[in-house]
């Protein structure tokens, strides 16, 4: 499969044909269906999807962290030209903290209650760097004051049940910086936050970029974040890639029916109220119940013949489609409204 | 305050205190200052939005409303009726008038009875209904939240958080209320269902002429939803008036912020475009003297930090607790 049309030139994680499912007493169920995209060198890229749509579960995967002996993982997954579902478990430690760091939503749940900040900022780093406890301890210090952290070196000392959510937040992403990763995943950092907080967070998140020269994949099922700090996107449903491109052509142009509907649905914050929001009819499917043929289709205005089969992702320029409207072109949707769901029209 | 249109419910000065921690822990007993003289009126069909920040006081005030907590000082009359010293057992009466929706449909459902028992519980503590005049309401009240009434015989483990939270809904409108207390009924949903549940909420308002209090950190639902809306920080209200005004010509610096705060999915947006809020909210249990936002207030000045701002009219349906409120237009630069 050559390279997506969108990706910059030079690649740091390529991710091939991913597949990820887990055997249970029901049988086979697919959580993520043959994926594949890039994150390029310094980029930002979102991943933005609901639940069940398989986002954090790909993450996962990236850093080998499903561990579930019951889970099936096919397809590569190729760093800086190695493939990290091949290396063995010490190869993949050693480049997870150092290369690849991860954020997750709920700070209190990646960090040990039992050590402090510090304690924990400074066993990260020595466990990838030759650096005495003293010399670790002040990176430590100086790393949470880099990430606004009042009285840093007090802060250390705390435990993080001790801190805010905000904090604990900065504290973790310090954490995930020690050892200057090319790569930082953020599972819906900001979720739990209040908005001036994550506008905060969100700064720290893109000076990272700026200053260290990461690239950065960030999942969350937020557009209000995606509009705010990525550089392309890439809409997730029911475990497979809907659409993907660059931020401001996806924002300004959705071409997938659920991209559409899902930034039609967020009330806008100008100009005029909708009398009733757009909404997409019934939620997104559990991974034991998706339906045959395109994922969207049961909820989706545009229904149409095709829709029984897989849609492939369709290119047109930077921007692809995973669905049939937009096989020639990208569609048009007020057409589109007009010949296919005349009840949809607004 | 204008007291010539009736108020569905009036709230004067009401203060709110939680004592935490224990005499035997370290740090001792402390005093959580939740609300501090708040005072809101409600009026008939009218949406309140409540907005603000994690521990601002919007949900303990949406509780103190409908006196499912007690309140320290202050006064609260529901419908022209004195409430704030009713036992609970007075209060049961009203109880059928007055409703909340929960924020978590996953855990204000009991799993281990069917939707049907649920929803039908308010109708059976309250009402000397039939069991067949039972089942009718609740035909009725499935066919208003839009859900199959085959669904009545299921368990809520069955049911996404979407229906979780209508069966919630149909639950809190079972016994006719005037008045619904809705706390972040719509924070825990999928963003596509949180439209769904945002048009349900109007469309019941019109329906059954409902009132509104609506409780919820995101500015854009708020915006779609109420009529009036009042924006709290560290226990009291800052700025309150009519949504359009209030969310298009802050007047309080503080509503100013947060509104710049509100990602939005713009093709071209950039957090560097924003005006960032620094710091986070101090502790309610020791919250700043004077002004209480003065401590992360981009305008402070020294009088804020001494004394305190009254919510004062500032034009025809805003007030705002503020020495120097802003001039309309002065945040301009977003959006």
């Amino acid at each position: 499969m050559p390279a997506e049309p969108s990706a910059p030139a030079e690649t740091l994680l390529d991710v091939r044909n991913l597949s990820v499912s887990f055997r249970s007493e029901k049988g086979v169920i697919r959580i993520i269906e043959d994926i594949s995209f890039s994150v390029g060198a310094r980029e930002i890229l979102s991943i933005v999807g609901e639940s069940g749509s398989g986002k954090s579960i790909t993450s996962l995967a990236v850093m080998r962290l499903i561990t579930d002996p019951n889970a099936i993982i096919e397809g590569s997954i190729i760093y800086k030209g190695r493939d990290l579902l091949k290396l063995d478990p010490r190869e993949m430690r050693d480049l997870r903290g150092r290369d690849i760091a991860m954020i997750f939503q709920d700070p209190m749940t990646a960090m040990t209650p039992v050590y402090t900040i510090g304690w924990q900022i400074e066993e990260q780093i020595r466990a990838h760097q030759k650096l005495s406890r003293r010399a670790a301890r002040a990176r430590a210090v100086e790393l949470l004051g880099e990430m606004g952290i009042p009285a840093p070196a007090r802060a250390a000392t705390r435990y993080p049940h001790q801190l805010s959510g905000g904090m604990r937040q900065r504290a973790m992403i310090a954490m995930a910086l020690s050892c200057n990763p090319s790569l930082l995943i953020a599972d819906e950092p900001t979720t739990a936050l209040d908005v001036t907080v994550q506008a905060q967070i969100l700064e720290l998140i893109q000076r990272l970029r700026r200053d260290f020269g990461s690239s950065v994949i960030l999942i969350t099922h937020d557009m209000g974040v995606v509009g705010t700090i990525s550089d392309r996107v890439m809409v997730m449903y029911a475990g497979t890639v809907v659409e993907r491109g660059p931020k401001p052509m996806v924002l300004a142009q959705p071409s997938h029916p659920y991209t559409l509907g899902l930034l039609r649905s967020i009330p806008p914050m100008h100009g005029e109220r909708p009398f009733r929001l757009p909404s997409i009819p019934g939620s997104p499917p559990a991974p034991t119940a998706r339906p045959a043929g395109c994922p969207f289709q049961p909820r989706c205005d545009f229904r149409f013949e095709p829709c029984g089969n897989r849609p492939p992702l369709f290119r047109h320029g930077a921007q692809e489609v995973a669905c049939f409207l937009a096989a020639d072109h990208l569609p048009d949707w007020d057409h589109e409204r007009a010949i296919r769901a005349p009840g949809a029209a607004a | 305050m204008s007291g010539t249109r009736p108020t569905m419910l009036h709230a004067a000065s009401v203060t709110k205190r939680f004592r935490v921690g224990s005499r035997f822990r370290t740090g001792g007993v402390q005093i959580v200052h939740a609300l501090t003289d708040v005072s809101l009126d409600v009026f008939p069909g009218e949406t309140v939005g409540l907005v603000g920040e994690s521990g601002c006081g919007k949900s303990t005030l949406g509780r103190c409303l409908l006196r499912l907590y007690s309140i320290d000082d202050g006064r609260i009359a529901f419908q022209g009726k004195d409430i704030t010293n009713l036992s609970q057992r007075e209060l049961r009466p009203l109880r059928a008038e007055m409703q909340m929706v929960f924020q978590d449909p996953y855990s204000s459902l009991n799993p281990r009875r069917r939707v049907g028992d649920l929803i039908a519980e308010p109708l059976r503590v309250h009402g000397k209904r039939s069991e067949a005049d039972v089942q009718n309401r609740l035909r009725e009240l499935m066919e208003l939240v839009n859900l199959s009434p085959d669904f009545l015989q299921r368990f809520p483990h069955e049911f996404s958080g979407g229906q979780r939270q209508r069966i919630g809904i149909a639950r809190a409108i079972a016994m006719s209320p005037r008045l619904v207390v809705a706390d972040e009924p719509v924070s825990a949903l999928d963003v596509s269902v949180q439209a769904q549940i945002v048009n349900l909420f109007m469309d019941l308002q019109q329906k059954l002429g409902l009132t509104y209090v609506f409780i919820a950190h995101d500015l854009s639902v708020v915006r779609q939803i109420a009529t009036r809306t009042a924006v709290m920080y560290l226990g009291g209200i800052v700025e309150i008036g009519d949504t359009d005004t209030v969310l298009h010509s802050p007047a309080h610096p503080y509503t100013a912020a947060l509104i710049s705060a509100v990602p939005e999915p713009d093709p071209h947006g950039n957090i560097r475009a924003r005006t960032i809020l620094r710091g986070e909210p101090p502790s309610p249990t020791n919250p700043p003297s004077g002004c209480r936002f003065h401590t992360r207030c981009p305008i402070a000045q020294e009088r804020c930090g001494v004394e305190v701002p009254v919510l004062r009219p500032l034009d025809p349906g805003r007030r705002v607790a503020c020495h120097f409120p802003l001039q309309s237009g002065e945040v301009a630069g977003h959006g």
